[in-house]
């Protein structure tokens, strides 16, 4: 593997150890061997010390954590930047540094404290009543979250019941889709019924999504509220033991009867049956099968299903299987709603409930670098969700090379020279421009009424 | 609240608008003896571990809104009903002071105090719910008509999906989804942007959350009063009472180990299947199996053990000898290790966890991977039968047990699961793990002491 060399100024080459041009050395295609450029230990600290020092978007993170608390207002807090909980992983070649309760007063200490430390994960906390760092001058009640974003954490591992295709840390564009259905049904559900604007989705750099809810209402949550929002998401019960993990006594919710009929009835439908082949093979065909609560139901499909295939035979038996329930001779009482029964038990997001409920719950900053693919946690636009690959995202590698290959450019904005910079401007665009203006108006109008209130009170 | 001979006496504390409900508010100036002190705070007690003792049996809302009115009854209604407003807000203030001391109390306290304020609220009639609302200042604002009419298909679905026969209410209350939590978590109301759809009769939880938050806060200044100044100030008088009370309930939790019920290592298999409940055995049994549990499972189980007298390093060994297994010694010592430390109080804020109680199991939410939870509630049937069999279970008890499961009272089930594997009654019902292990550590013992006692007596052959 050649060696990268860190660039000094725009415009140099940078030299080769072992001489000859790099893009030799493999023969594989160069998409491949991006992907299979996965650096590690030594090597990682120093891409991720090129990463930090060229490409990470402080300034971006700054404006977006301070909520409009820059000092420009005179209704800002100053306080509040700095009383924010960062935690970094920093790896050694043996060891794993873990260090909770970072914090910075301004953008210029936290670009100048992870370029130092180069940490391989940076994980954001809540704001707190005081500076974390100096939590110990103060009384332990007197330390206590008082913002944090509404957060939450998807895994596709927590999917592994239900995927054929793959399983653990690997995903594919089979399986992929859950995670787009997970962002369709629960960011609509957030702007729709809660009523939230800015809403951050995040890959988290391998094999699900975090979602960010910025607004201040959101912010303020307490931790019985957050609890509750994970509760109204929660479908999908019971441990590895309960065979039958959706219920619907009555006709669905109309959140859930939205996300049935705008998203999980086509995908299940037209994706899902026949990329997993969910009827192709009995043990999958079972489980279906083990859900539907009428055994004369159950053994004359499973008679039926015997033996020889047909063509498009999933949506077939899919069919089949609707229609018996459908049918007017067999509407007992628990049958009535089996079919949306098995399409959320398939596909209906899984939150991961702790990370929502708590207020101090650490969760990876977007911008990282994931370790185990090299991948950046880039945002994730909801609404091209489909279009989303998670294996053509970039690479620190490959960011890295993009580097040297446009060195000779002449501009000191080195996100240009990368494919990251399609993602930081998104970030900027879609998500941190429209919640600044929103926050400097809410510190406008706070600051109108707070003078307005101290006018009143002098009126004696 | 004025426990000393003073002259004012004035029975309203500014909710007599609502007479029979009170909101105690504040404490009124009332003068009080001691003996009514102690004896309104033991009335008012028993009616609240009776509540506390019929949620954790699983008794259904019908049963315990009867229960409720038996109670009170019983314990605090006077003929006259000025007498009763008095005792009532007497006794809630006393009772104030005994639990405002430890946050597990405080915790229980307000659990109790709203599920009674619930109860009580649901059974006044409409104009005093009326009175109350505006005394809590809920200026929520009533939907109109038209309005109603463009939601009207989504409201009554969302009912509908709670309840499928409920009869379509139509007077609903706009208010902030932050208001009313449960009714969000149970996807009870309607939803839209940021509001949610209260029907009237669903306005309880409404009431119930703002009163639990004001009692709630009431509480926090009460014991830093108490601390800062009542405590000396009563030291003779007072407080002897106030820690009588306290003492006086709550059931043991388990947090610290009686000396005699420390548990080793090699016992620790035979433990297991002899007096471990079926939850603990299941976890205990995967770990076996997968050399590995996720956090819920080991949360649970590990603060069981701890309870059970698990020390630190024996706990440390055991899960190391486990998982080591699966991930290898090093990543335990540097994964699983902390949190094990983090459980005994030795690492982080040094909160010594106490272990779970059923209900807190109980109401846990395992998923995909996860084995902990309660296995009368997340089981299947099948499953449920299979594992019980396994532990000696069959015949009749089997039946009752599964009957006890349909009608969701997950407790009494564990209860006879316990008689039918230990061949002896358990009157107080299971209500923790900890209690059941004991019990059963119990009945083992007398049995070894009978043997020893038969043997003793029998001459020497």
């Amino acid at each position: 593997m050649a060696s990268i060399v860190a660039c000094s100024s725009p415009g140099e080459v940078p030299k080769q150890e072992h001489g000859g041009d790099p893009m030799q050395i493999d023969s594989n295609a160069p998409e491949q061997r991006h992907i299979n450029r996965v650096p590690e230990g030594l090597l990682l600290t120093d891409y991720l010390r090129i990463y930090y020092g060229k490409l990470f978007p402080y300034m971006d993170m700054f404006k977006w954590l301070s909520y409009g608390n820059d000092g420009k207002h005179p209704g800002c807090d100053s306080s509040y930047f700095g009383r924010r909980e960062f935690s970094f992983t920093i790896k050694s070649d043996r060891d794993e540094i873990y260090l909770r309760f970072q914090s910075f007063s301004n953008a210029s200490e936290m670009e100048s404290t992870i370029k130092a430390k180069c940490p391989t994960k940076i994980d954001i906390g809540a704001v707190y009543t005081v500076d974390p760092a100096k939590r110990h001058a103060y009384a332990q009640s007197g330390f206590s979250p008082v913002e944090r974003e509404l957060i939450f954490d998807i895994d596709i591992t927590d999917y592994d019941d239900v995927r054929y295709c793959c399983s653990g840390a690997d995903i594919c564009s089979d399986c992929w889709p859950l995670m787009t259905i997970a962002i369709k049904v629960i960011d609509t559900a957030l702007r729709e019924d809660f009523g939230f604007n800015h809403i951050l989705w995040v890959f988290s750099g391998r094999r699900g999504v975090h979602c960010w809810v910025c607004d201040s209402r959101a912010r303020r949550l307490s931790k019985e509220q957050r609890s509750a929002i994970a509760d109204y998401f929660n479908v999908y019960k019971g441990g590895e033991n309960s065979l039958k993990k959706v219920t619907f006594s009555g006709p669905l919710h109309p959140s859930l009867a939205r996300a049935y009929t705008d998203v999980l009835k086509h995908y299940f439908e037209e994706k899902w049956i026949s990329t997993q082949k969910l009827f192709e093979h009995e043990e999958r065909f079972y489980k279906i099968l083990q859900l539907i609560p009428d055994e004369s139901v159950v053994s004359e499909l499973a008679g039926k299903w015997q033996g020889s295939r047909l063509e498009h035979v999933n949506s077939v038996r899919w069919d089949q299987l609707k229609h018996m329930l459908q049918s007017g001779s067999k509407k007992t009482q628990g049958l009535r709603r089996c079919i949306e029964e098995i399409v959320f038990s398939y596909t209906y997001p899984r939150i991961d409930i702790q990370v929502t409920k708590g207020m101090n719950h650490l969760l990876k900053a977007p911008f990282c670098v994931h370790p185990g693919t090299g991948r950046v946690c880039v945002p994730i636009d909801p609404n091209n969700c489909e279009q989303f690959d998670p294996t053509s995202v970039p690479t620190l590698s490959q960011l890295l090379e993009e580097l040297n290959a446009n060195a000779s450019i002449g501009t000191d904005n080195y996100l240009e020279k990368t494919s990251l910079g399609l993602s930081v401007n998104f970030f900027r665009t879609a998500f941190l421009e429209p919640l600044i203006k929103t926050c400097k108006e809410e510190l406008e109008s706070a600051y109108k009424t707070k003078i307005q209130q101290s006018k009143d009170s002098l009126n004696w | 609240m004025e426990i000393v001979r003073s002259q004012r006496r004035n029975g309203s504390d500014g909710s007599a608008g609502a007479a029979s409900l009170p909101l105690y508010k504040s404490a009124p100036s009332l003068e009080v003896r001691l003996e009514e002190f102690e004896r309104c705070a033991i009335d008012r007690l028993r009616v609240l571990k009776a509540i506390s003792d019929g949620l954790s049996r699983g008794k259904k809302p019908e049963e315990m809104d009867n229960l409720v009115g038996e109670l009170w009854r019983a314990n605090m209604k006077h003929q006259d009903v000025d007498e009763t407003l008095r005792k009532d807000i007497i006794s809630h203030f006393a009772l104030r002071l005994v639990y405002c001391r430890e946050e597990e109390m405080r915790r229980w306290f307000l659990s109790m105090e709203t599920a009674l304020f619930r109860y009580r609220f649901r059974l006044q009639d409409a104009e005093a719910q009326k009175s109350i609302m505006n005394e809590l200042q809920l200026q929520y604002n009533v939907l109109s008509h038209a309005e109603y009419e463009t939601l009207k298909d989504k409201l009554i679905q969302a009912a509908r999906s709670v309840n499928s026969t409920s009869n379509p209410e139509t007077v609903f209350y706009k208010v902030p989804f932050e208001d009313v939590p449960d009714l969000v978590a149970s996807r009870r109301v309607f939803l839209l942007k940021g509001f949610a759809f209260v029907p009237r009769n669903q306005v309880v939880s409404l009431v119930c959350t703002i009163f639990r938050s004001n009692i709630s806060k009431a509480l926090a200044l009460t014991n830093r009063k108490w601390r800062a100044t009542i405590h000396d100030q009563e030291k003779d008088r007072l407080a002897p009472i106030v820690e009588a009370l306290g003492n006086s309930y709550l059931g043991p939790d388990y947090s610290q180990p009686r000396e005699c019920a420390e548990i080793s290592l090699k016992d620790i298999n035979q433990l297991a299947s002899s007096s471990f409940p079926l939850c603990m055995r299941h976890l205990f049994g995967k770990l076996k199996e997968d050399h590995h549990l996720k956090h819920g499972g080991r949360m649970q189980l590990g603060l069981f053990l701890k309870g059970v007298g698990l020390k630190l390093e024996d706990a440390l060994a055991f899960w190391r000898a486990e998982f080591s297994q699966k991930v290898g010694a090093e990543r335990f010592d540097k994964e699983y290790a902390y949190s094990i430390r983090h459980n005994y109080g030795k690492e982080g804020k040094r909160t010594d966890y106490t272990p779970y109680s059923c209900q807190k199991i109980i109401m846990s939410t395992p998923s995909t991977g996860d084995h902990h939870g309660c296995p009368f509630r997340h089981f299947s049937e099948e499953n449920l039968r299979a594992a019980l069999n396994k532990m000696g279970v069959g015949g009749r008890a089997m039946d009752d047990i599964m009957d006890k499961v349909r009608n969701r009272h997950y407790q009494l089930a564990c209860t006879l699961t316990f008689e039918a594997t230990h061949a002896a009654s358990c009157e107080t019902g299971i209500n923790h793990p900890n209690q059941y292990f004991v019990e059963s550590r119990k009945i083992f013992q007398s049995k070894n002491q009978q043997n020893q006692q038969n043997q003793q007596s029998q001459p020497a052959a």
